[in-house]
């Protein structure tokens, strides 16, 4: 071999090693200029009133997003309703209770149903929920979320479960539990960290969705009584406000933004923080 | 007397005799899971029929012509998907060519190179990247990239302005603009998934390579990468799916325009965007239209994300082995 | 064959299956009430199966079959109702397999679960129970804290309190000490002798001098059928058949 080569060979490993530094530099780059930006555009606009205050036409000064705060928190609250409690009992089923067929069957179907592009969630829950109730309303936003909720719930809950240790199953049940008494009191205690963490995950990646929202929660200037009309959230006023022309708009859209951004963040890295905890406890 | 014992069915089914087995724990327990389980395929199933029936009046009054058609006219009712299956995948493809090398690139300084602790912190960021929402991101697009791009395209023009996809006029809005929105979008996820199957293949392989002299990036780009190439691929699938799909950034920023030109420059529209934007406001055969649309998505979608997952599986069961 | 006017646990002609592999080949065995007995051969030889069959823990497996007859106090175990079943004998497995929760938890997990011991007597029970597993003076005073936090044969000893607790008739060891060091294992060895005072005992070992130091009799395994089966004494001493002596003299396995 010789010099020259090897020379060529080291120039290479080098360029090329430098290179895939630089493109993960440029990932994470991306994220820090997105939360700083955020931090800088938003947090700036940022005032108590936000928080406090409806909405003002455009042209007055001021005003805030309470409704879309407490709207984001409604549709997500009926979300939760109905994504968790299936996605939950769904995993139980995959984990502890179906044969081999069934579960390679619904886990197939499930992650089909992930991969459902958010938009045609909107139009389902529109067709299934708006179009009998002939108008928007928090239950069909909240609808659209809870569906989207399913399928990470149902595959999250499964995994935890699945590292159980399966010596955990045996030793309740040769204690004469039955097999839900094992599950409920042994199995699901032993994993209901990582479930916890898993749906707050969850709950946190719904929360920022806005298009299953734009035709089944709509949008409202004002409080919004009930579940039943239409309704005000977080993301969909973001939407709203940003391609809006007017500059005091796109301040409040800024606003919205760093709020939206820092609840996803703080409640990721929550879960993700416990999740990493509880995996070096376990033996 | 040969007693045959219980199949695990049996065992589950066991129930307490008396009073007791009328409010027996078990046997609810085991009925309602089922139902849960179960209700997923439910649900998919309702999903697909409803977007079945409801695009029923255009299937039948265009039949495979929608596919086709580029005219998309609410007025007269005359609908045709050309346009924006066009836009959908003109700004993917701008996404892909982006994203993966990036995305490669990062998932092997993070798989190969970078010390695990390092690599997980980075991986941890890059996770929390792909948990922005897509409003975010559509924001930035509007108020920070599409004026950043148009200071650069112009140089770009200088450049390569002879070429058809740099022709014409930019005027901030457009396929390009969209396309980047969307590269950085999904290169979180190429570089978590293939990370992962970068790291499953097997450390023998990669100290064989080391030990006959290859460098580093030659251990790499030789025998890691090509061992790990499904799984590789699959990330690149998965992603694709997301892009195809994803509706709040690409409306934002893609300039909403049913035309299908060459240059990049120029604004288009998506098959998401399109309902996102004309469904609150669409009744009868536009509705219909709206919701084939959707039909088209979601059969695209599915079979990119069936490949993905076919692929992923096919390495991770490799590099167990 | 050692006589008795009255077995605890009787198998006719038992076979079992996974799948199509037949496991154990026609076992019949008496074992008697308030003894140990021990169950020794090579690794594969069908004594943990049995073991497991006698509690039907092998039901929770996949494509498994059972054919023949188990006889708890001359009932056939194969129609009970399941858990009442193993709440009646009780099993101990290879590795210590506490539950994520509080060492009290751990022990009163079983009377919970069957309802057997009123709240107020909760406390009395857990500690009879730690007692009975020879753990209670080295727990006392870390009655809630996490049972991970016991050593290997603690843990071990706390999962035999936690059988305990629920009175089972018949207590079955699944290589119970495999997993432990010696003097972890000494102290089980041990606390045999004085919980069969209190319940017939099954202990499978693949230590052949753990067999010899604690058991009343002794059943010899191989290739799925049970070749001998008598006081423990004959059996290390002077075995009728010409395998068991070979494996029991070192010879094979």
């Amino acid at each position: 071999m010789t010099a020259a080569l090897s020379f060529r060979r080291k120039a290479t490993n080098l360029t090329m090693l430098t290179l895939s530094a630089v493109c993960t530099v440029v990932a994470v780059g991306v994220l820090i200029f997105i939360l700083g930006y955020l931090l800088f555009r938003g947090g700036s606009d940022l005032s108590w009133d936000f928080f406090t205050k409806l909405p003002v036409p455009v042209g007055e000064t001021g005003g805030g997003m309470a409704n879309a705060i407490v709207g984001s928190a409604k549709v997500l609250l009926f979300a939760t309703c109905i994504g968790v409690p299936i996605g939950f009992l769904g995993g139980v089923y995959l984990a502890e209770y179906s044969g081999a067929r069934a579960a390679a069957a619904i886990r197939f179907v499930t992650d089909l149903l992930n991969g459902v592009p958010s938009i045609i969630i909107g139009i389902f829950a529109y067709t299934l929920i708006v179009v009998p109730m002939k108008k928007f309303s928090a239950l069909a936003g909240g609808a659209a979320l809870g569906i989207m909720m399913i399928p990470i719930a149902l595959r999250s809950t499964e995994e935890f479960l699945r590292a159980v240790p399966n010596n955990m199953r045996e030793g309740a049940m040769a204690l004469g539990a039955t097999k839900w008494k094992s599950v409920a009191t042994v199995i699901i205690p032993a994993a209901i960290r990582g479930i916890i963490s898993g749906m707050m995950l969850n709950l946190a990646r719904v929360a920022g969705e806005t298009a299953p929202l734009l035709f089944t929660a709509l949008n409202n200037q004002y409080w919004s009584p009930g579940f039943g009309n239409a309704i005000a959230t977080l993301p969909v006023m973001i939407f709203t406000y940003a391609i809006a022309p007017y500059e005091e708009l796109h301040k409040q859209a800024w606003a919205a933004g760093f709020v939206l951004l820092s609840l996803v963040l703080a409640v990721n890295i929550t879960a993700r923080t416990i999740i990493a905890s509880g995996t070096h406890k376990a033996r | 007397m040969a007693s045959q014992a219980p199949t695990l069915q049996d065992t589950r089914a066991t129930r307490v005799s008396g009073l007791r087995s009328f409010f027996n724990m078990d046997g609810v327990a085991q009925a309602l899971v089922w139902v849960a389980g179960w209700a997923i395929v439910a649900i998919t199933a309702v999903l697909v029929f409803e977007l079945w029936m409801n695009s029923a009046e255009t299937r039948q009054k265009f039949g495979f012509d929608f596919l086709f058609s580029t005219t998309w006219d609410p007025v007269n009712g005359d609908f045709g998907a050309l346009p924006f299956i066009f836009g959908t995948l003109a700004t993917s493809a701008v996404a892909l060519i982006i994203a993966v090398p990036l995305g490669i690139g990062a998932s092997i300084f993070l798989a190969e190179l970078a010390p695990p602790r390092i690599s997980d912190a980075l991986t941890f960021c890059i996770e929390l990247l792909a948990a922005v929402p897509s409003v975010i991101f559509g924001l930035i697009g509007i108020f920070v990239l599409v004026p950043a791009l148009q200071v650069m395209v112009p140089w770009l023009k200088a450049g390569l302005g002879f070429l058809p996809i740099f022709s014409g006029a930019f005027y901030g809005v457009s396929i390009l603009s969209a396309g980047v929105v969307l590269a950085v979008m999904i290169v979180p996820f190429i570089i978590s998934i293939s990370r992962e199957v970068l790291m499953a293949v097997p450390r023998d392989l990669r100290e064989a390579a080391l030990a006959l002299g290859a460098t580093q990036w030659e251990s790499t780009w030789q025998v890691v990468l090509p061992f790990a190439k499904v799984g590789v691929i699959g990330s690149v699938f998965l992603a694709l799916a997301r892009a195809l799909g994803e509706t709040m950034a690409v409306t934002m920023v893609v300039g909403n325009t049913p035309k299908i030109q060459a240059s990049l420059l120029a604004p288009g529209y998506s098959i998401a965007a399109v309902i996102a934007n004309e469904f609150p406001e669409a009744g009868g055969i536009q509705m219909s239209a709206l919701i084939e649309l959707g039909l088209v998505l979601f059969t695209l979608t599915i079979i990119i994300n069936g490949a993905a997952r076919l692929l992923i599986l096919a390495t991770e069961t490799k590099g167990a082995k | 064959m050692a006589p008795s006017a009255c077995p605890k646990l009787k198998s006719i002609d038992l076979n079992f299956y996974y799948g199509t592999y037949k496991a154990l080949h026609g076992i019949s065995i008496e074992i008697h009430e308030r003894k140990v007995t021990a169950f020794i051969g090579p690794s594969g030889c069908g004594k943990s199966t049995f073991l497991r069959t006698m509690n039907r823990m092998n039901e929770a497996l996949r494509n498994t079959r059972v054919e023949g007859q188990l006889l708890l106090d001359g009932e056939d175990i194969f129609p009970m109702e399941v858990s009442g079943l193993r709440r009646r004998v009780g099993m101990v497995f290879q590795r210590p397999n506490p539950f994520p929760k509080s060492i009290y938890d751990n022990v009163a997990y079983g009377p919970r679960v069957n309802g057997s011991v009123r709240r107020g007597d909760m406390d009395a029970k857990v500690e009879q129970s730690l007692r009975g597993a020879a753990l209670w003076d080295e727990v006392k005073d870390k009655l809630h804290k996490s049972a991970f936090d016991l050593s290997g044969g603690q843990q071990q000893r706390l999962c035999i309190a936690r059988a305990l607790a629920v009175d089972p008739e018949v207590l079955l060891l699944d290589e119970p000490c495999s997993a432990l060091d010696p003097i972890a294992t000494s102290k089980i060895e041990e606390l045999l002798f004085e919980l069969k005072k209190i319940c017939t005992i099954v202990i499978v070992t693949h230590n052949m001098q753990q067999a010899a130091r604690v058991a009343d009799y002794t059943g010899f395994f191989l290739l799925g059928k049970l070749i001998e089966f008598a006081d423990t004494k004959v059996i290390f001493k002077n075995p009728t058949k010409k395998e068991t002596e070979d494996y029991i003299t070192g010879r094979f396995g």
